[in-house]
């Protein structure tokens, strides 16, 4: 019985984690995101582990669903095309210039990069970054398959979740 | 007594003005829904003042035919009671298919004689998009320095003939103006077309009228009809570029402006804001309200729009932006500086 409760519990908090969704969002200005993201590994003395920086809204399924909004509207779309790349890098891959970690792209997107990629730190509201982090990482299949919309709108970006998802797989 | 005077100020405040009414007409196309509705209202309840009599009498009078064979289980009617039922019936249902047929025709004669001003020679081409929760406006040119873009107002120059030119960047939306015409749907990668003309000055308050979302409801728009000077006059002010700021408060306003997220959604011409996906702020503070009729254009209430937007509108893509409470006020003064 207590399993039974115990399990209830858990499916309500994972489906809690996906409808979360912050209808009045904390405009804290970040400018960036101190030492959270790590471009290297190796370190002087030994490589330490970096600390884990989680997206606040990590599987959230509206804040996905904004990112890719926004993902149009500030033009990431201008560069980056719906993900496979033009002006700038593609964003569906396995290895990144300057990681793929959630910190990682939320530092790439404040403090810009090298060879044109704008720093939008202090002008995009933090919460906003947080929410184009995620759909970049639900691009790559790096959220929870139960947050992301099984049809999208515009072409799907990549082959590979079509795939994925007629075959069945979990994430 | 007392408690009559609310409902009775508020009845009044319903008469005066009529900025968004069916029954108060401002031009032909909304004259011509007007007089179909008070036809139809009217023949429609006499026909139900008599609907209801005739139910009444065969509720109230004697029952000739059953009274004779009360307790029979099945009752047949005599062969003149069931001759008199017939004709009784056949004459209600052809009068009903004439008087159906007649509305038919007035109907469509309605829809026809509206469309008639798509012939006009001398119209302005309007071009809305809806947008979830706003209105983007374009009047369209073939002179590109003619061109005017506002958002949530549209004027119009009375007794001329006006096309809306509807299209949707998002969801479904339907352009309402019910003292100019009816509903027509504004629908994605589809151009509808509506012809509006005001035979009278006057504001006139627009809504969607197709569920879109969380703040359909807080979808509204302004039609001003004016002189036909006026209207030059405005559209001329509205091709200027924004103002210039020149005193030192209004500058840091405008400064605040393009140092923050501001610029990614809004453009302001003369400035290098750009944005494309919001409403088009050249010329602010001329307009009448502000988030799509939400609220009077003042500046207290731009304050707290800006400073909490999703307190006032939940779900709007508008970007709660942090501000410094110093930086607030010389914005909200460039802001409504835009005339």
């Amino acid at each position: 019985m207590r399993f039974v409760a115990l399990v209830a519990c858990a499916l309500l908090s994972v489906s809690c984690q996906r409808e979360k969704r912050d209808v009045r969002p904390e405009p804290a200005r970040v400018a960036v995101y101190r030492d959270a993201a790590r471009e290297s590994d190796l370190q002087p003395g030994g490589s330490q582990p970096a600390p884990v920086v989680s997206n606040p809204v990590h599987g959230a399924a509206y804040d996905i669903s904004e990112g890719g909004r926004l993902y149009t509207w500030y033009n990431c779309i201008g560069c980056h095309a719906g993900g496979g790349g033009g002006i700038g890098p593609p964003l569906i891959k396995q290895q990144w210039i300057y990681g793929g970690e959630p910190a990682n792209i939320f530092d790439t997107v404040v403090k810009g990069r090298p060879n044109g990629m704008p720093s939008w730190g202090g002008r995009i509201p933090e919460y906003q970054i947080w929410q184009i982090v995620a759909y970049v990482q639900s691009m790559n299949n790096k959220q929870p398959q139960s947050a992301t919309p099984v049809r999208q709108d515009i072409i799907e970006p990549n082959p590979q979740t079509i795939q994925n998802k007629v075959q069945g797989d979990t994430r | 007594m007392r408690r009559l005077i609310w409902p009775a100020a508020l009845l009044l405040s319903g008469c005066a003005g009529h900025q968004q009414s069916v029954v108060d007409p401002a031009g032909t196309q909304a004259d011509r829904i007007a007089q179909l509705f008070w036809f139809f209202f009217c023949l429609l309840a006499v026909i139900f003042v008599v609907v209801i009599c005739v139910m009444l009498v065969a509720l109230v009078r004697r029952h000739r035919g059953i009274e004779q064979e009360p307790l029979e289980r099945t009752h047949i009617p005599s062969p003149e009671t069931e001759h008199r039922l017939g004709r009784v019936v056949g004459t209600a249902s052809v009068l009903t298919v004439i008087i159906l047929l007649g509305l038919i025709v007035m109907s469509i004669a309605t829809g026809k004689a509206m469309s008639s001003l798509a012939q006009s020679k001398n119209g302005i081409a309007v071009e809305v998009t809806g947008n979830q929760w706003w209105w983007y406006v374009r009047y369209l040119n073939d002179d590109a320095s003619k061109i005017v873009i506002t958002a949530n107002e549209i004027h119009i120059p009375v007794g001329r003939p006006v096309m809306i030119r509807g299209l949707s960047n998002d969801v479904i939306h339907s352009f309402w103006v019910p003292n100019l015409h009816g509903k027509r749907d504004l629908i994605p990668s589809r151009v509808n077309v509506e012809w509006i003309q005001a035979d009278h000055p006057g504001r006139f308050r627009g809504q969607c009228a197709e569920f879109c979302g969380q703040q359909h409801a807080h979808m509204a728009l302004w039609v001003v009809a004016e002189s036909e000077q006026d209207f030059e006059h405005w559209a001329e002010a509205q091709r200027q570029p924004a103002v210039t700021p020149s005193d030192p408060v209004k500058q840091r306003g405008q400064q605040v402006f393009l140092n923050n997220a501001c610029v990614f959604c809004h453009a302001i011409t003369g400035t290098p804001a750009n944005g494309q996906v919001g409403p088009d702020l050249t010329h602010f503070g001329s307009r009448i309200s502000i988030a799509a009729g939400t609220l009077p254009n003042t500046k207290g209430n731009l304050g707290g729009w800006i400073s909490d937007p999703q307190n006032i509108k939940p779900g709007n893509h508008m970007a709660t932006v942090a501000l410094k409470s110093d930086d607030i006020d010389p914005l909200l003064d460039y802001l409504e500086s835009l005339k």
